[in-house]
């Protein structure tokens, strides 16, 4: 096992695990605990992203999403500075218990479905700049420029738009 | 270590040192247990992190891709999912604000007025 | 067969044919209007009646049907001047035409309708100026001279039509009339249902009617016109031709079934039933359709298709058969009558009973006219015994009268005139025609058989029975004392919108039977002779199936017995009942002969028992059982609970809440994913 794969095995557990103590007690009790092991997890997926040579995304999800977004997360999850009694209690119901069974089901069927063919792709090698921001920066203004645009149109919007939700009185 | 990798790749048949299949395996079980999260958490805002969870196992499967294919189209998509992503846990929140207000909880057993 | 076919080609076609004289078709403008007028009359007092005048709705009223009468009259008149077996005729649009029968909507007029014509015109508007005095109470008064005029429409295409079809149109017309003036007071549940067992009655024969129609069809050639080569003509031909007498019992089936058809319109056994409950109409409906016109439909419709019957024997049997115990049978019935309409209704059945009994002999000259004569007389009666009624403020029963000659003096007169007719005493109108009828009775032979003495010798009692209580009927009425109520015969009086009917009527009565003198006196019977392009070519002599006799001592006899006989029950009448009250005698009601006939030998309790009650139960489960409770429980109901049902299952599904949705959809990707893949 080479070094790249150890890192990458490392990140990959770590990835998973703090991503379920999310979903699961600790995290799922109380939201706070909750948002910073997220956060904890962006950053090994920002470790992965390293590894498939995506270094601008890797900088962007921690700048954005675990620096923006998780932050208004972590904002809000103070704001509602939600006590024990408002958290209340988990109720077990038998639509939750067949959601996960249904999930985990699925997930097994395509790891195993992954791990049976061995996917005949042969990879494409890797172009000079790969992953950089000029890289990047020719594809979204020149290919993908009316999405890009439309994207603006879209956070303006949701700046309008929580503004206008989060209001005291409307 | 990144210009080393390149140069050894371009020389002979690309076969990267992880394979494919590794990180779609780690972006199905992200994706599975956000899932699970969205489906069986009682608590909004973890509901809302869930939905986060499940869209980062999606870009992690993006980029396996576009380093798969040479080209950096993935990377355009997951540029994108992370500029919705932001805007959405925005606009989330922000109603989750808004019926706290009005609820008091963030229960989503008791948001039920939809019912019949 | 196209109408443009008929012209000299018929004529000359059919003297190959053995039946009644066919000539030249002439057009008639005039003649649709005979039938128009009446229509329009009655479209008019009908929609807009309410908001007219009086006056108004009674110049339309009266006025279309004296119009349509000076029409007819003026036709008549051409056509008189036409050669013999020529006709008239109105084109009108040709209603159906498939590749096997071709049905146009059209009218002819010939001898024969000619007499039928006149006599439903003529007597009809007299009844029309009869009904603004009698309904001019009534707050009715449009919409029943609307009716009134809607039914001459009817009868007027019944008798006009140049084909079966056509006439079967009048005749489903004359029906619903019928049915719509008998109920005319419709608000009393009696005179209502009186109106519904008429139409009922009458439905049955329309039936038989119908089928005895589709299977004529099936042996026509192209039409069911009286005058055409393929028509009803044609079917007689081609079921004759049949080697070794095969078509004969199929020529007895359609006979059969057009006799009861006819017994249904002109109420004979066993259809007779609806006749005296129409007497709940206003009595001049009794008078116009129950006594002139529409119960001489069907004798009218038998007349038309003679060759048909002639050519069943068997058929011809039955019908003199029935005729002849209609006759004696109603006749029996009306001695014990109390009700002044009733009588005059089983009257009525008794003499339409003379006229099939006539047609059943084959001799459709006398039995046409006895219709005619008997329109005058029983219609003069039946308006007369409006006019008591009406004077007596609505009283029927003869048992309350009496006295009335001073009172009502045209009344008396007129209605004495008519009952000297009925009686057959000579030399009034009914004189002339029973005596023929009784005579052709006991001596006609049809296709060899020998004379029907049945219908002979029933003929003979019942005229003895009519005599009998036509003038028991007219004595208790006008002769002797009041027996009713003082006040109500103070106020007694004649109308002249009454008195003017009744005086023409009672006229005809007296004179119209010297347009049919015997043989007695050689060639005086003049309907004979216009009915000969009709009815000639029956006799032997024509080459014809009937043997008709010609021996004058019988003739003579024959008279002589039946004027005794008239006598004798006028005499025997007066004898009893003409005297002050206190000296009538009693009716033996203990009496067991006299119990059956005043319940009309229970034959409406038979028919009750045996076939309205069963109708009633199978009405009651259908809407209980089927109705009610299969198809609105199960299928109706049962389905809109069904649905509720499963809505309500399916709602338990909306909770509110969105993860439960969610998991739904992951469930089913999983379920997809793990089976397909």
């Amino acid at each position: 096992m080479g070094f790249v794969q150890i890192i990458f095995w490392l990140l990959a557990v770590g990835t998973i695990v703090t991503s379920a103590l999310v979903v699961l007690p600790p995290g799922g009790r109380n939201p706070l605990y909750g948002a910073l092991l997220l956060i904890v997890s962006f950053f090994f997926i920002s470790g992965l992203y390293v590894l498939l040579f995506a270094h601008t995304m890797a900088i962007l999800q921690i700048l954005v999403y675990a620096g923006a977004i998780m932050v208004l997360f972590t904002f809000v999850i103070m704001l509602l500075n939600l006590s024990k009694k408002e958290l209340g209690d988990e109720t077990k119901t038998l639509a939750k218990g067949l959601g996960i069974v249904a999930v985990v089901a699925i997930g097994t069927k395509l790891i195993v479905m992954l791990q049976g063919q061995t996917l005949n792709l042969t990879a494409k090698p890797i172009p000079e700049g790969f992953g950089g921001v000029d890289a990047i920066a020719d594809l979204l203004f020149h290919n993908y420029l009316v999405p890009f645009e439309l994207t603006g149109l879209l956070l303006l919007v949701a700046v309008i738009g929580s503004v206008v939700l989060a209001k005291r009185t409307l | 270590m990144l210009p080393m990798l390149a140069e050894a790749a371009a020389a002979a048949p690309v076969v990267h040192a992880i394979p494919l299949q590794w990180f779609l395996i780690v972006s199905v079980t992200l994706f599975a247990v956000g899932s699970a999260g969205v489906l069986a958490r009682r608590n909004a805002l973890t509901v809302l992190m869930s939905v986060e969870i499940m869209l980062n196992a999606v870009n992690l499967a993006f980029l396996a891709f576009a380093r798969e294919w040479g080209n950096m189209h993935g990377h355009v998509v997951t540029f994108f999912v992370i500029a919705v992503a932001a805007a959405e846990a925005a606009i989330g929140l922000a109603l989750i604000l808004g019926i706290f207000r009005h609820k008091k909880s963030v229960n989503l057993d008791e948001m039920n007025a939809l019912k019949n | 067969m196209f109408l443009a076919s008929e012209t000299a080609h018929a004529a000359a076609h059919v003297q190959g044919l053995l039946g009644p004289t066919i000539g030249e078709a002439h057009p008639a403008d005039l003649l649709a209007w005979v039938i128009l007028l009446p229509l329009i009359g009655a479209f008019i007092n009908g929609v807009f009646g309410k908001k007219l005048s009086r006056g108004t709705v009674t110049t339309i009223g009266v006025g279309s049907v004296l119009l349509a009468f000076a029409f007819a009259a003026y036709e008549v008149i051409r056509l008189a001047g036409l050669p013999d077996g020529d006709y008239l005729v109105v084109k009108g649009w040709t209603w159906f035409d498939t590749h096997e029968l071709n049905v146009g909507f059209s009218f002819m007029l010939d001898h024969l309708s000619a007499v039928m014509v006149l006599v439903v015109t003529g007597v009809g508007t007299l009844i029309h100026v009869f009904s603004t005095a009698y309904m001019r109470a009534d707050e009715g008064y449009a919409k029943f001279f609307s009716y009134l005029n809607l039914f001459m429409f009817s009868m007027l295409i019944l008798i006009l039509g140049k084909n079966l079809v056509v006439l079967f149109v009048g005749w489903e017309g004359v029906g619903l009339c019928s049915y719509l003036l008998i109920g005319f007071w419709y608000k009393d549940m009696e005179k209502a249902e009186a109106g519904q067992k008429a139409f009922i009655a009458n439905r049955v024969g329309d039936l038989a009617f119908l089928v005895a129609t589709f299977i004529l069809l099936f042996y026509t050639h192209g039409s069911v016109d009286f005058m055409s080569e393929g028509g009803v003509q044609s079917a007689v031909t081609h079921l004759q031709a049949v080697p070794d007498g095969g078509g004969d019992m199929t020529l007895l089936v359609i006979c059969v079934l057009f006799f009861v058809a006819a017994c249904g319109k002109s109420a004979q056994i066993p259809l007779y039933v609806w006749l005296p409950d129409a007497m709940a109409g206003p009595t001049p409906v009794s008078a116009l359709i129950h006594a002139a016109t529409m119960v001489t439909a069907g004798v009218y419709m038998m007349a038309r298709m003679n060759p048909l019957f002639v050519a069943s024997p068997t058929a011809m049997t039955i019908i003199a058969v029935i005729g002849g115990t209609t006759a004696l049978f109603a006749a029996t019935i009306a001695l014990v009558q109390n009700d002044i309409k009733k009588v005059l209704a089983y009257s009525t059945v008794s003499q339409i009973g003379f006229m099939v009994l006539a047609i059943g002999v084959g001799n459709f000259t006398g039995a046409i006219f006895h219709l005619m004569t008997h329109a005058f007389f029983k219609a003069c009666l039946f308006l007369g015994s409006g006019s008591v009624i009406h004077a007596l403020h609505h009283e029927q029963d003869i048992r309350q009268m009496g006295g009335l000659r001073k009172k009502l003096p045209i009344t008396n007169i007129t209605f004495f005139v008519s009952c000297l007719a009925i009686a057959g005493i000579p030399f009034f109108a009914g004189f002339f025609s029973k005596d023929e009828i009784l005579f052709n009775a006991l001596t006609n032979e049809i296709s060899g058989g020998g004379p029907n003495l049945y219908a002979g010798i029933t003929g003979f009692i019942a005229a003895a029975c009519t005599a009998f209580y036509m003038f028991r009927l007219y004595y208790l009425t006008f002769g002797g004392t009041y027996r009713g109520d003082q006040h109500v015969y103070d106020h007694a009086h004649e109308e002249v919108a009454m008195t003017f009917p009744l005086a023409v009527l009672g006229i005809l009565a007296a004179l119209g039977g010297f347009v049919g003198i015997p043989h007695l006196i050689h060639d005086a019977h003049l309907l004979e002779a216009w009915l000969s392009p009709n009815f000639g070519w029956l006799s032997a002599e024509a080459g014809g199936p009937i043997h008709y006799s010609h021996d004058m001592l019988a003739e003579v006899i024959t008279i002589v017995v039946s004027v005794a006989i008239g006598v004798a029950g006028m005499l025997i009448a007066r004898g009893m009942y003409n005297r002050s009250a206190e000296l009538l005698p009693v009716a033996p009601v203990q009496a067991s002969w006299h119990r059956v006939l005043t319940h009309k030998y229970y034959v409406d309790e038979f028919y009750d028992f045996v076939l309205v009650r069963p109708l009633r139960a199978v009405a009651q489960f259908s809407y209980k059982v089927i109705d009610v409770g299969i198809i609105d429980g199960i299928f109706v109901r049962g389905s809109a609970i069904t649905v509720g049902l499963i809505g309500k299952g399916l709602r338990q599904l909306q909770n509110g809440d969105v993860q439960a949705y969610v998991t739904v959809l992951v469930v089913g990707l999983a379920t997809a994913l793990l089976f397909a893949a």
